[in-house]
């Protein structure tokens, strides 16, 4: 199998964890990934507004990227990627007229984008056409012992049309997680914004979230926290920090990507996990449990 | 507080532009309050979702300009998937905030920041609030 790849911005900074875990993984899995040529950033949010189809210019500009690589769909691994490019995907196929108009406006574009592209995400191809009973056939090393709590977030779910699971109790990550041998721990605040992008300018507030998301799975059981999102992710480990500061009880839980624990469980080689880039490091709670 | 309803107000031009750029009928909403009751960020704000779009109804237009739940709101869409009356709450707040931003007056003040407050946050974060809070 061979698949059209969208990496954005973050994975080639702060979240090259995320990535390398994801491309070693695929390898195990027999998926060849091409990455894009000249993909550019993919807006990070999507509009909310209506006349504003400026902002969705940097979305389909990509989506005429896949096109040129002679491909129908492309993969997408950050959440935040998946839901802006999935949305203007949705938008300009439902509004022939502001497709045009963005056509219009990337006149030098050799191709015009007709709507024809897929948006997926890493977990749907895992479900849908890898199949998660596939990838429990190749496990060397399975996560046993470890109780996993998954972390959602807004945008794999949010709006209902474009998410990969049901809105208010998606389980497409704890079914993951058991195919790869672990313990899936459920917990209410599974789907409850971590405070995204006030993270630049009120970390305050990202502080009361994580405090609340994280101690919630605590109570559960959980001993690490999984996500899908370089922003969540940033938010829930790297301001741990703040975090205890402001709520002396917060007891410090690592943060892994969920493809971390899919390299893991596949016999990937430690470079690939990168646990430079946490502020907890996973790798005692791992090690304890024979797993690195 | 001390709240003045005037046909002027509800008339008013703001009214129709908080419609137009969110594309949302203020007048479904009936009040339940699912979308205040569902908010994460609540705590943080001066106005709850709910009393935005009855603000928003009635035409209040220096409260909704002034208030801190604006920049409080990061567009989780819990609001949005909970509404019983099918009404996209973040849109509308996202007008709110457009209709500052469209004058210029931006929120963030990246300028402002301190390289310290910079340093590891991802491009993804910067980028992200750049688009919200700033023309």
């Amino acid at each position: 199998m061979k698949i059209s790849y969208y990496p954005g911005c973050t994975l080639k900074n702060n979240a090259e964890n995320f990535e390398d875990s994801t491309l070693c993984s695929l390898k195990y899995l027999g998926v060849e990934v091409e990455e894009l040529p000249k993909w550019n950033c993919c807006g990070t949010v999507f509009s909310l507004s209506t006349d504003d189809l400026i902002h969705h210019v940097a979305s389909i500009r990509n989506l005429i990227r896949v096109k040129e690589s002679n491909s129908d769909k492309v993969m997408t691994l950050c959440a935040m990627c998946y839901n802006t490019l999935k949305r203007a995907n949705e938008r300009v196929k439902s509004d022939p007229e502001s497709l045009d108009k963005i056509n219009k406006f990337m006149y030098l574009e050799k191709v015009d984008y007709e709507g024809d592209i897929k948006v997926l995400h890493l977990l749907e191809l895992l479900k849908d056409e890898i199949k998660f009973e596939n990838v429990a056939k190749k496990v060397k090393n399975p996560i046993k012992n470890l109780k996993i709590a998954s972390y959602y977030g807004c945008l794999l779910v949010r709006p209902r049309e474009i998410g990969l699971d049901d809105i208010e109790n998606p389980t497409i990550l704890e079914n993951f997680m058991v195919a790869l041998g672990a313990v899936p721990i459920d917990f209410p605040y599974k789907t409850e914004c971590c405070g995204s992008y006030q993270t630049v300018d009120k970390p305050e507030i990202v502080a009361d979230r994580t405090y609340h998301i994280l101690t919630s799975a605590q109570e559960q059981g959980a001993e690490v926290v999984i996500v899908s999102c370089p922003l969540c992710a940033f938010n829930l480990d790297h301001r741990q920090k703040e975090t205890v500061k402001k709520h002396p009880d917060f007891k410090n839980i690592p943060i892994l990507y969920f493809t971390q624990i899919m390299a893991i469980a596949l016999g990937c080689p430690e470079e690939s996990l990168r646990f430079d880039l946490h502020f907890i490091d996973p790798k005692p709670i791992l090690n304890d449990k024979g797993l690195v | 507080m001390r709240i003045n309803l005037s046909k002027r107000k509800i008339k008013d031009i703001f009214v129709t532009k908080i419609e137009e750029i969110s594309g949302q009928n203020l007048l479904a909403c009936y009040q339940c309050g699912k979308c205040s009751a569902g908010c994460p960020a609540i705590y943080e704000m001066d106005i709850l979702p709910n009393q935005i779009i009855r603000f928003a109804q009635l035409g209040l237009k220096d409260e909704l300009l002034q208030s801190k739940s604006i920049w409080i709101c990061a567009s989780c869409l819990t609001c949005n998937a909970r509404c019983p009356k099918g009404i996209n709450i973040a849109e509308v707040i996202e007008a709110i905030r457009q209709i500052l931003l469209r004058k210029r007056e931006d929120h963030l003040k990246i300028n402002k920041l301190s390289d310290a407050e910079k340093e590891n946050v991802p491009p993804i974060a910067i980028i992200s609030s750049m688009r919200k809070f700033t023309s």
